[in-house]
């Protein structure tokens, strides 16, 4: 049986590519903390990933010409707004600093243990092609 | 779709606030600038923020990028006093004030520099993980 690849670390590659994006968003969130108007938004992890691991491979739809409009089932589609845990402050803005940046915090934290258990499976396949004498 | 646009995105943060606490500043700074006309007298000045929207260019970046509108001048009435002495007084008499409350200014100044806080703690985290990423399968 050939090794793959994919199979190896397809999992935590594609975890790790939802943690990127939902760090863009709430990054996008803290930056429009004062934003008037401004909804904040997240990504919901779980349905990301349950997308991600049905979808194989490339994700992105084929283009054949320049106007086709381009088509990704990426992770923004689990994109959505975050119910405001108080009432509007007057300026409809709904991004709770704290809860955002609590959120990042952990998004960040889970990012690093993806990474490690990344790492965790390079090391396993070096080991593997090096026959352990290392 | 990657760490970069994180790094963007609380640069634009960082540069929104530092607009803000540069009005601020100014504001304070001319809060006691009299004058002897209504128009030539400071009038507070305030920046407008507005989230950018990429999705309008055909990128779909999740995270949105805040940007500066303009910066507006308050249409508060400005404080008028009687005060013929004052080498600054117009033919009545009467001295112009700015209408900059300087509470508020100092109530949107801390909120200003906590929000640049928060955009710089957003930066050191994605740079930290950045390293991690950049030292992915080294050592044993």
């Amino acid at each position: 049986m050939a090794i793959n690849l994919d199979n190896l670390m397809g999992f935590h590659h594609k975890a790790l590519q939802i943690r990127t994006d939902r760090m863009e968003v709430l990054a996008g969130n803290l930056a429009n903390a004062n934003t008037p108007g401004y909804k904040a938004r997240d990504i919901d992890f779980q349905k990301a990933m349950k997308n991600a691991q049905q979808s194989s491979g490339n994700n992105n739809l084929t283009r054949t010409h320049d106007n086709h409009i381009k088509g990704s089932t990426q992770s923004t589609g689990q994109l959505q707004f975050r119910i405001p845990n108080q009432p509007d402050t007057g300026d409809g803005n709904t991004v709770d600093v704290q809860v955002e940046r609590n959120t990042f915090l952990d998004n960040g934290l889970r990012y690093q243990a993806g990474m490690e258990f990344l790492n965790g499976k390079i090391k396993g396949m070096k080991k593997a092609i090096g026959g352990g004498s290392q | 779709m990657s760490l970069f646009n994180v790094m963007d995105i609380a640069s634009t943060g960082m540069s929104a606030q530092s607009v803000r606490l540069n009005t601020t500043a100014s504001n304070v700074a001319n809060a006691n600038s009299v004058s002897s006309s209504y128009d030539q007298t400071y009038k507070a000045r305030h920046a407008v923020f507005s989230a950018e929207l990429d999705q309008a260019s055909g990128q779909q970046n999740p995270g949105s990028k805040v940007r500066v509108l303009g910066i507006v001048e308050s249409t508060k009435p400005l404080q008028i006093e009687y005060s013929p002495g004052h080498p600054m007084s117009d033919e009545n008499g009467y001295i112009y004030k700015p209408n900059v409350n300087v509470v508020e200014e100092m109530a949107n100044m801390m909120s200003a520099s906590k929000a640049y806080e928060t955009n710089v703690q957003v930066a050191d985290t994605t740079k930290r993980i950045f390293r991690r990423v950049l030292r992915l399968g080294q050592g044993q």
